[in-house]
């Protein structure tokens, strides 16, 4: 992993996060992940195996078109990689993007 | 150098630089830039991007947070798309790589993300296609908008060239800057045709993919006798149509000297040459060309160029302002005749299977009565303002024109009743304009004030002929013998019965044809205002004598190659030059 190499200047954070909702990440969830993302400083990457995107775009996240029960990696590298990462985890394990949205930044 | 045959719709010849609009309803077809226009193209989408956001950010915060929720979730993802780094990336590196413009770098990423999601199994997120389409038109949307506000800044002379052109956007030309429209869609009555007309530029439509082979800037002639454009002319065709247009000019200034002379013949037989217009700022350059008054006023454009239906305020404003310019002289305004346009048939919610041939026109009418009444109000009102008269289109039978006269005087009673004046004895008169109004002519003259003969629906329904249809278009000519046997029987049934009559066909401002007309007993004709000098210089140089026995002739065809030959040939001996 890429990623790694680069640890010892800056945190690198992996998760791998299972869309539970049935609806799975559709354009709400999407916009709704891309803005917590944004809150964050560092990089985010989120892979679903075959394809690697930015986490910020929801351009790119939307099109990773992931449904009910994709298993998606995302990578955070930054200062904030550790609460970035437990954000996102807990944005679409714990509360499913069920929370009203987040303000806009 | 690329020469398109199309259909010449408005005479002349114009030389100038092409300005292309795009429509957001169609494909917007790959145009290449050079290098140094790429830098312009990204910052039109730059703008379209931040213009496009504005627009959204001031739509989401109009709506009701508690009653729309889900509106204003779809505005907040749009927004994030049009905020997103990456895609807008992806626009401006197409318009880098391979030097094309805005509109089609904008088409091409947003259609290709769409069919990203469309090819999705899941239907949730199949269906967001329709998002990313969304953004796409939006986005479109304002690029092709500030195009069509160029269009009204002009500041050098231009060729339109576009799909389709809308009445709306024809309405904002400046007149002065443009010198020529050429469209891929389009026949002789379409709008476009129609206003440049009116306009007096030279126009070319029904050029089918003429908006692929043109870039914007391209030199463009248009050659609006002959129907041809010519993209990127080489130095010799340029020279060439230099000449051509000069010469044309030159008919044109002599033309200008004959306006305020009196439309008579060499033997003192008087005609009385009127206007057909479609906007009520045509009047005035009617009466600039020396129109004697309104024949034909055809009032779709109220209907065509709003949402939603016209007030009677509406029709009444526009025809006040006609009238006003006209005073004492006749003008005839015809009522709605909409129906079988793609305009009436894309919004209705089954389109029918044959509208020609369907519920168009005065049958529309009859089973609109609202907004029928509507129009006839407005146009009873008006009728005190000068010398107003009323004309029913499409009559078929005697059934449909006493419908039509029964609903005017309700109307009339419910003026009377508000004591609203108008003037009780206006004229009504028909269209003659399908075989069987043609035929039962005599019947039809008992009830009417007037026929007025249209030429282009009774050709077409006569000879079974679209003649938008390049497959059978060659079919279509006033001057089959089927056609004139019908006009000579109507002109026969309006004299008996002592009716005006007039013709406002196409037919009649075609040189070629005047003597025919003339000949067959025809002394009031109504045609487009360019064309109205060149048809006064053809009635001021026949005698009715020689056009009696052109007509006698005529009549003794029986094929209408034999007739067209012969027509053509006995104008071009008279007026040479107009051939």
């Amino acid at each position: 992993m890429q990623a790694e190499e680069d640890t010892l200047e800056k945190d690198t954070y992996e998760v791998e996060l299972e869309i539970k909702n049935s609806e799975g990440l559709h354009m709400r969830p999407a916009m709704m992940f891309v803005d917590a993302a944004n809150r964050f400083e560092s990089e985010i990457n989120v892979s679903n195996g075959d394809t690697n995107v930015n986490g910020k775009s929801i351009m790119q996240i939307s099109m990773l078109a992931a449904t009910c029960g994709t298993k998606l990696k995302v990578t955070a590298r930054g200062p904030d990689a550790r609460e970035a990462v437990a954000a996102l985890q807990k944005l679409v394990e714990e509360k499913h993007f069920d929370e009203p949205k987040p303000k806009k930044k | 150098m690329e020469i398109k045959k199309g259909i010449a719709v408005s005479p002349g010849i114009s030389i100038a630089e092409s300005l292309i609009i795009d429509s957001e309803d169609y494909r917007i077809p790959r145009r290449s830039i050079s290098p140094s226009q790429r830098m312009l193209e990204i910052q039109r989408v730059r703008n379209a991007f931040g213009d496009a956001i504005n627009e959204l950010t001031r739509l989401e915060s109009a709506q009701d947070q508690a009653e729309s929720g889900k509106i204003k979730d779809i505005f907040a993802v749009h927004l994030r798309f049009l905020h997103d780094r990456s895609l807008r990336k992806k626009i401006t590196d197409l318009i880098q790589s391979d030097m094309v413009t805005a509109e089609y770098a904008v088409s091409t990423v947003l259609r290709e993300i769409a069919s990203h999601f469309a090819n999705v199994q899941d239907s949730y997120i199949s269906e967001r296609a329709a998002d990313i389409y969304d953004i796409e038109r939006r986005l479109l949307k304002q690029l092709l908008g500030k195009k069509r506000e160029d269009v009204e800044h002009l500041k050098k002379e231009v060729v339109i060239v576009a799909r389709e052109l809308s009445p709306t956007q024809t309405a904002g030309f400046d007149r002065k800057y443009v010198k020529g429209i050429a469209s891929d869609a389009g026949g002789r009555t379409s709008h476009a045709a129609i206003v440049a007309r009116s306009l007096g530029i030279p126009a070319v439509v029904a050029l089918e993919d003429l908006t692929e082979y043109t870039s914007g800037g391209d030199t463009v002639i248009v050659d609006g006798n002959r129907g041809i454009i010519i993209v990127n002319p080489d130095e010799q065709t340029i020279r060439q149509y230099e000449d051509y247009s000069k010469e044309f000019a030159e008919l044109e200034h002599r033309l200008d000297a004959i306006r305020q002379k009196p439309a008579v013949t060499r033997d003192g037989t008087e005609i009385t040459l009127l206007g057909n217009i479609e906007f009520p700022d045509e009047a005035e350059i009617v009466l600039e060309r020396g129109g004697a008054g309104i024949g034909l006023y055809r009032t779709e454009f109220l209907y065509l160029n709003t949402e939603s239906e016209p007030t009677e305020q509406d029709h009444y404003e526009a025809y006040e302002k006609t009238v006003h310019v006209f005073e004492d002289k006749p003008v005839v305004i015809r009522t709605l005749d909409l129906g079988a346009d793609k305009y009436t048939q894309s919004k209705r919610f089954v389109p029918e299977p044959n509208p020609f041939l369907g519920l168009r026109s005065i049958r529309f009418c009859l089973q609109n009565l609202t907004m029928f009444k509507k129009q006839l109000r407005a146009i009873l009102r008006v009728s005190v303002l000068g010398q107003v008269k009323i004309m029913f289109p499409l009559i078929t039978n005697r059934q449909e024109l006493m419908q039509a006269k029964m609903i005017l005087h309700d109307v009339m009673e419910d003026l009377d009743e508000e004591s609203i004046p108008y003037n009780r004895d206006i004229q009504v008169g028909i269209m003659i304009e399908t075989p069987s109004a043609a035929l039962t002519a005599y019947s039809l003259a008992h009830d009417v004030d007037f026929f007025s003969i249209g030429t282009n629906d009774l050709t077409q329904y006569t000879l079974a002929v679209d003649r938008s249809n390049e497959l059978v278009s060659t079919l279509y000519s006033p001057a089959d013998p089927a056609v004139l046997r019908l006009i000579r029987n109507v002109i026969q049934d309006a004299h008996k019965a002592r009716l005006d009559l007039s013709v406002c066909g196409e037919m009649a401002s075609e040189p070629e044809h005047i003597m025919l007309l003339l000949g067959l007993g025809i002394r009031t004709i109504s045609i487009a205002s360019p064309m109205i000098p060149e048809i006064k210089q053809v009635i001021r140089s026949v005698t009715i004598e020689n056009c009696n026995k052109v007509a006698r002739k005529v009549l003794g065809m029986d094929s209408e190659r034999q007739i067209s030959t012969y027509l053509r040939n006995a104008a071009r001996e008279i007026i040479p030059e107009a051939f």
